[in-house]
């Protein structure tokens, strides 16, 4: 088992010192040096002073350089300019270059400064996530039970009405994109013009125009079941479909298995068929598909984020991404990417946990 | 100046404007259902209920698509008059003569017609979904196959490149991928370059594998393909098409590009797993014990007796793929400012969703009835294939 | 717990059932008018083969037919009880109290994600209420009654974790929990090798004296319902066809089917040359296709046209007979002693030169244990010194159970594989070391194989002339299109398909016909060795004759040498000329059909020939059961690989079975066994089979 785990590490590792060099190539190509050389210095500068000014501030050279650079694994680069100020990667302003580190990558902390937001990036990432983490928990909270349920009712008598009924929800569901529901929520619930509320406001129900708020953003300060339930339901909505019809093929293929007939036929009741025979062996598949949901979830975020306007992890990743702010997108990939691989092997190791023939074997 | 229409109205004059599309489909339906035990697969899907609806929305669309120009009552990019987002049935300002009365489903921001730029929409999608899907599934195959049926390190070197496509958050990528700046590194016609090759090399070893005993044979359909391909080739990835058919504007040739890039991974896994399973059947040992080659047996043993869930994945991608596109256009990467594709019109509606939803709903309920129709379509086809 | 039954009325009388299946195209009957009676303490067979219908009426009992299956007509009673009128709740009582069922597979008749332990107390907590801690004594009992050893140590494993033998062991020990007065056994030894089958059905047989249960057994094999039943029920086609006891139905049988049936399987005596078997000519009709009248008319020898396709034929009770009745017109007027009138007898083929040469050809595979990947790097020995010649013209069978590389040694032998060391002479050629993509194109098509699953011998997608036609091209045959093709009808004509066959595709074959298409495919390119792995061991007996013969004909015409894989002795005995058993990997023994199949045995041949169940009345057969199941090739014993199940062991002395490996040695001209047993002990042994009149 450790040996799994460890392989599984190290694999991930390698992944995540690809995907990162990939996003640090692909953020630092050329063009977007030159767009950010005229944004931090001046937008009437010469081809000639833009290259000057991608080398003076140390993205000249090798990639693979630059790139061990931003790790940490390599020296920040030094220079010193004509009149004599030394500058580098690790010398902060006014700062004594001798005194300086040597190294000064996101190993050591340093995850650079957001030319948008004008604070460290590390600082803007923590603030966002925390905002995302609360929308994350609230749709998890939401979306696995309920597709669970689903799955399971559908899937126990294969070819019901409580089956059709409840696979035509999940397959309408996982048809709708973030980007409709959310559109589609808001006309309905949230539209002064449109929808419920100007019903609902006609005859008094509600003291606000709209019965839900169309933003998220008030939900930065302080999160309530007005402002927060249509963006959770949102992205909640496109997962659940999803979920449910694994859950559901899971759960029917499991009800056809020999050994759910030999319960049947020892005489345990149909709850018990379901409760103790069936679940377990047909929670595997589902188990793995929620982990590996986590980063399409993500993509759901970015769109809710933005529709939203609420100021997670998504609109910060949307906003860095429209700015060209390197240093935010570098690090905010960072973070997606390990979070991708975390629920990876959290999901291998579950799946292993949950099925006996492989743990044990 | 006519009036305003009443909601019914709106729905009896769109239902007018979408006749070759009903006669299109009845046309279908007639014939497919008579001749259904003769179809195969195909035919089996009108037996579930499920399938059928699935079909016909999904056939809605391509029609649509299809004879858009015939039902559009306007030209999707005119602006008609000043007034901003025009209601559903609104009258449109007295005009030429001839010209349609109504804005149908109401105007944008910039009085479009929203109907005919939902039609002209269905139009972007269906020809760029299916397409990309396509190529998706013919690299997903090329490199599945051999890593299922090789196994070892080969297997090893593209499963892990597999995982690390997956293990990209797909917006990431696209905002990395798709954005003005990396055109002009010329990137996107590289990646095009290996993506492109190797549909051409799929046909070419799949009819060499077959026709290998009959040299004459092989020449003649190896050539046509290398020809046809190679000319394809040169207009699809580099846009030098020496005959000027063949070619796709640099921006939709980097969207096609991405989507084909996240897509066909996860198509390389599925291959892979239907591969590992089906290779240890006895008819791909006697293959092997008649000393067929390798690529004989995965494409011709092995690649149609795994079509079942493959047509059934095609359709759920190419909703999947719909999707992306708007996805793609709903945070305007790749898409032309005035394009009527479904995505960007959904995110230019968006700033004024709560008071003037019309502009974004109507695309939202177009894209979502298409997905719909597709997922339907794929569940009926299971159903079916499975019940053999 | 039913408190209104007399005991010496039957436990279970079932009457005129009908069962049909609802598609939603028909109603396809799978059951017509079916009786029969099973006493307190009877066992009671029902056999047939695939398709007849004898799993449904097991399943119509526990009253489980699923979603599209419905009993249409007749009566099921249960101790008087009526059990096609009960209600979910009154079944539930029954299921598994006092109706119990054991199933064929018993790797999918466990839940995978639960302890053994818990399945099996999970039954008295239902049905007797039983605390859950008396409910594990009890199971641990039973458990120790099925004869595994380590109880309590099964008890708290995952069903993955134990042997198939093991398993279906435990499927037994389920079933006995609350100690049914029916037990219901369908085909519950078919998945498992024949030594431990054999263990099987002496548990069964002993449990039931013990519990006094009631059985049902249904299975295909005639011999095994001789081992086990008491009265027997033979269905065909949807219908019991002739019922009785089971000596009365084996030796004064009053259906041609029953006649037929005995008739195409290779008893004792039956010789592919002086007494070949007779197929039954004709398919098993679908249900949709059932002819009017009998059910069998169309491929019976006595059928009487006007007579037999009138109406539907009722049983008939056959005077003088242990309640024996037969659904045929005719049973009074056939002379049921008069022999055979079709049996050809065919000239035996001569023996030619050495075509194929095997030299201490050793297989190894190295394998990582564990599921984690890594671990340390176990090797298989597949096969061990495996030496033999085969010569043109000759019947060459492999005998063994799973696990003893027989299936590694064809592969080996087509190329598939490459010998870890040794020599393969194929006619003067070394193809030893020599890959399949590396031979020649005549090398590769004079050895080919013939495979085992008709289900899976076709390629389902591409039709069957098409199959045949790939396999000339790649051999080169015929310089155009229209040659090939003539050549395929030819063939189709040589396994004698019709041509028409040409179009269909594999799904729209029978069983039979698909491995005739196999067996077309594989002589396409004029193979001279021919590889048949297990070729009939997937077929219904009554077709395995006529592809048996069929084999054997074209043998003959080509000179071909076969080499015949095979666990069944009967069939071994029957076709082949000279006999290699093989066990864990070596051959243990190796001679003529006389020689292998008389004393002198090697101690696994005597378990294998006393293992395999005989369906004749007159074969007096000794009973030896082997202990435990076959180990895993993984972990092989050490010293001779049969000393762990040997019942000769304690005659050599010095525990030298534990520590060596037995040289081979020569007990006649071309006889060999690898066994430490010493000259005299090995003239002792007694035959395992012996005919009763003799």
């Amino acid at each position: 088992m450790l040996r799994f785990v460890l392989r599984r590490l190290g694999v991930m590792v390698l992944t995540a010192l690809v995907l990162t060099f990939v996003v640090f190539y692909l953020t630092n190509l050329p063009p977007n040096l030159e767009k950010l050389a005229r944004s931090e210095g001046s937008v009437r500068m010469t081809d000639a002073a833009v290259a000057s000014w991608i080398i003076d501030n140390g993205h000249g050279g090798s990639v693979f350089y630059r790139y061990a650079e931003w790790l940490g694994v390599a020296p920040g680069w030094v220079l010193t300019d004509d009149k004599g100020v030394t500058r580098g990667l690790c010398i902060r302003q006014n700062d004594d270059p001798a005194l300086a580190p040597t190294f000064c990558g996101i190993f050591q902390g340093n995850w650079g400064f957001s030319t948008v937001f004008k604070k460290p990036v590390l600082y803007s990432l923590g603030k966002s996530m925390a905002a995302t983490g609360w929308l994350m928990l609230a749709v998890m909270v939401v979306m696995v039970p309920v597709a669970l349920l689903i799955g399971v009712l559908a899937g126990m008598r294969e070819g019901s009405r409580t089956d059709r009924v409840l696979s035509t929800f999940s397959i309408a569901s996982s048809a709708t994109p973030e980007y409709v529901s959310g559109v589609i929520l808001v006309a309905l619930f949230a539209s002064p013009a449109t929808g419920l509320s100007p019903l609902l406001s006609g005859w008094g129900w509600i003291g606000g125009k709209t019965l839900f708020l169309g933003t998220a953003t008030s939900a930065m300060d302080n999160i309530t079941f007005w402002n927060f339930a249509l963006p959770v339901a949102t992205i909640a909505l496109y997962g659940v479909g999803y979920i449910a019809r694994m859950t559901r093929a899971s759960m029917t293929e499991v009800m056809t298995q020999q050994y759910i007939r030999t319960a049947r036929l020892k005489g345990v009741a149909f709850r018990d068929v379901v409760l103790r025979h069936a679940l377990r062996n047909a929670m595997i598949a589902p188990f793995t598909v929620i982990m590996l949901q986590f980063p399409y979830l993500l993509n759901g975020v970015v769109i809710t984020e933005t529709l939203f306007n609420y100021k997670g992890f998504g609109w910060m990743l949307v906003t860095a991404a429209g700015n060209n702010d390197i240093e935010m997108l570098l690090g905010a990939s960072v973070v997606a990417v390990i979070f991708v691989l975390a629920t990876q092997l959290i999901s291998d190791i579950g799946y292993v946990f949950l099925n006996p023939r492989i743990r044990l074997s | 100046m006519p009036d305003t229409l009443s909601w019914t109205m709106i729905f009896a004059l769109m239902a007018k404007q979408f006749w070759p599309v009903w006669v299109a489909l009845v046309v279908t339906f007639v014939l497919s259902i008579r001749f259904k035990r003769k179809l195969g697969l195909y035919g089996k899907l009108f037996d579930s209920p499920v399938g059928m609806v699935g079909f016909a929305i999904v056939m809605f669309w391509v029609f649509t698509a299809l004879f858009a120009d015939m039902i559009v009552t306007f030209d999707p990019l005119a602006q008609l008059g000043s007034v901003k987002n025009p209601l559903p049935g609104s009258p449109t300002p007295a005009g030429a003569d001839g010209q349609y009365p109504w804005f149908l489903l109401g105007g944008d921001h910039l009085a479009r017609d929203v109907f005919s730029r939902m039609v002209e929409g269905a139009r972007q999608v269906l020809v760029i979904a299916p397409a990309a899907t396509t190529f998706a599934f013919l690299v997903g195959i090329t490199l599945g196959l051999p890593a299922g049926y090789f196994g070892g390190k080969l297997d090893t070197v593209l499963s892990f490149m597999a995982n690390l496509v997956l293990a990209f958050p797909v917006i990431l990528l696209f905002y990395l991928l798709v954005t003005p700046e990396i055109r002009n590194t010329g990137i996107p016609v590289y990646l095009a370059a290996i993506l492109f090759l190797i549909p051409i090399l799929f046909f070419v070893v799949l009819l060499n594998s077959r026709f290998h005993t009959n040299p004459p044979k092989r020449n003649l359909y190896v050539g046509v393909t290398l020809v046809l391909g190679l000319w394809a080739y040169s207009g699809l990835a580099f846009n030098r098409d020496p005959l000027g058919v063949w070619g796709m504007a640099p921006n939709l040739l980097n969207v096609f590009v991405s989507v084909v890039f996240v897509n066909a991974p996860t198509v390389f896994r599925i291959v892979r797993g239907i591969v590992m399973d089906i290779k240890s059947r006895d008819y791909v040992a006697a293959g092997q014990t008649r000393g067929e080659q390798a690529w004989y047996i995965m494409l011709w043993e092995i690649l149609p007796n795994a079509r079942g869930p493959l047509i059934v994945d095609y359709c759920l991608r190419i909703g999947y793929t719909t999707i992306l596109l708007g996805t793609l256009g709903f945070f305007g990467l790749g898409v032309t400012p005035e394009s009527p594709d479904w995505g960007s019109t959904i995110n230019a509606g968006r700033k004024l969703l709560s008071m003037i939803p019309h502009p974004a709903v109507v695309p939202a309920l177009a894209l979502m009835s298409l997905v719909l129709g597709l997922n339907l379509l794929a569940d009926g086809l299971r159903e079916e294939s499975m019940k053999d | 717990m039913t408190t209104a039954w007399d005991p010496s009325k039957p436990i279970l009388e079932i009457e005129h059932l009908s069962i049909s299946f609802f598609t939603r195209l028909r109603e396809i009957p799978a059951v017509m008018d079916f009786s029969c009676k099973v006493m307190p303490g009877e066992s009671m067979g029902l056999v047939g083969e695939s398709g007849c219908g004898k799993s449904t009426v097991a399943l119509a009992v526990m009253r489980d037919l699923g979603k599209n299956g419905r009993i249409v007509a007749g009566s099921i009673k249960f101790k008087g009880r009526e059990l096609v009128k009960m209600d979910d709740e009154e079944l539930r009582g029954i299921r598994g109290s006092e109706i119990a069922m054991i199933y064929q597979e018993p790797m999918a008749s466990l839940n995978p994600a639960m302890k053994i332990g818990a399945q099996l107390a999970e039954v008295p907590m239902i049905h007797q209420g039983m605390g859950k801690e008396e409910a594990w004594k009890l199971a641990r009992q039973i458990v120790a009654d099925v004869r595994l050893p380590d109880p309590d140590r099964i008890l708290n494993a995952f069903p993955h974790q134990l042997s198939g033998g093991q398993q279906q062991r435990i499927v037994i020990a389920m079933a006995l929990m609350s100690k049914p007065a029916l037990l219901i056994l369908d085909e519950p030894t078919t998945a498992l090798d024949v030594t431990v089958e054999a263990g099987i059905v002496d548990l069964v047989k002993d449990l039931g004296h013990k519990y006094g249960t009631s059985m049902l057994f249904i299975s295909h094999n005639l011999g095994l319902i001789m081992d086990v039943c008491d009265r027997l029920c033979v269905m065909y086609s949807g219908e019991a066809v002739e019922t009785g006891n089971v000596v009365q139905v084996f030796d004064e049988m009053r259906h041609p089917y029953t006649q037929a049936l005995f008739r195409s399987i290779p008893l004792p005596g039956a010789d592919k040359n002086t007494r070949p078997l007779i197929s039954i000519p004709g398919n098993f009709p679908l249900p949709h296709e059932r002819p009017q009248g009998c059910n069998f008319g169309p491929r019976c020898d006595y059928f009487e046209k006007g007579r037999c396709d009138a109406a539907d034929i009722p049983m008939s009770d056959i005077p003088k007979g242990d309640r024996h009745a037969s659904r045929c017109l005719k049973w009074a007027e056939i002379d049921w002693n008069a022999p055979p009138a079709a049996r050809v007898v065919k000239q035996k083929s001569p023996i030619g030169r050495v075509v194929l040469k095997m030299e201490d050809l050793k297989k190894y595979y190295s394998i990582s244990s564990g599921a984690f990947g890594g671990g340390t790097a176990k090797v298989v020995k597949a096969n061990e010194t495996l030496s033999f010649e085969a010569h043109e013209g000759e019947t060459l069978a492999i005998v063994g159970e799973s696990g003893c590389g027989k299936s590694t040694f064809a592969k080996v032998l087509m190329g598939l594989e490459t010998a870890t060391s040794g020599s393969i002479m194929l006619f003067d050629e070394n193809v030893q070391s020599t890959p399949i993509q590396k031979r020649n194109v005549d090398t590769v098509s004079s050895v080919q194989m013939v495979f085992q699953n008709p289900f899976d011998t076709l390629n389902p997608s591409m039709n069957v002339g098409r199959q045949i036609i790939r396999a000339l091209e790649v051999f080169h045959y015929g310089k155009s299109d229209e040659e090939r093709t003539n050549r395929m009808l030819e063939l189709l004509d040589v396994v004698k398909l019709p041509r028409a066959f040409a179009d269909r595709m594999p799904r729209q074959l029978s069983g039979g016909q698909k491995q005739r298409v196999g067996i077309a495919r594989a002589f396409a390119g004029g193979a001279k060795v021919v590889v048949a792995d297990e070729p009939v061991s997937a077929l219904d007996v009554s077709v395995q004759a006529a592809v048996t013969d069929l084999l054997m004909d074209i043998q003959r015409e080509n000179k071909t040498t076969l080499l015949f894989i095979s666990h069944d002795l009967s069939i071994v005995r029957y076709l082949s000329d000279r006999v290699l058993v093989m066990y864990l990997g070596h051959v243990v023994e190796t001679g003529t059909t006389d020689q292998v199949f008389n004393p002198p045995y090697h101690p696994y041949t005597e378990a294998l020939l006393s293992a395999v169940p005989v369906a004749d009345t007159k074969v007096i057969r000794k009973r030896i059961v082997l202990e435990g199941d076959i180990p895993s090739a993984v972990n092989p014993p050490p010293g001779c690989p049969f000393q762990t199940r040997c019942r000769w062991k304690s005659q050599v002395p010095n525990g030298l079975c534990d520590r060596e490996m037995p040289p081979v040695r020569n007990l006649a001209e071309g006889h060999q066994i690898k066994c430490h047993l010493s000259d005299d002990i090995l003239a002792q042994m007694e035959p395992v089979i012996k005919m009763a009149a003799e």
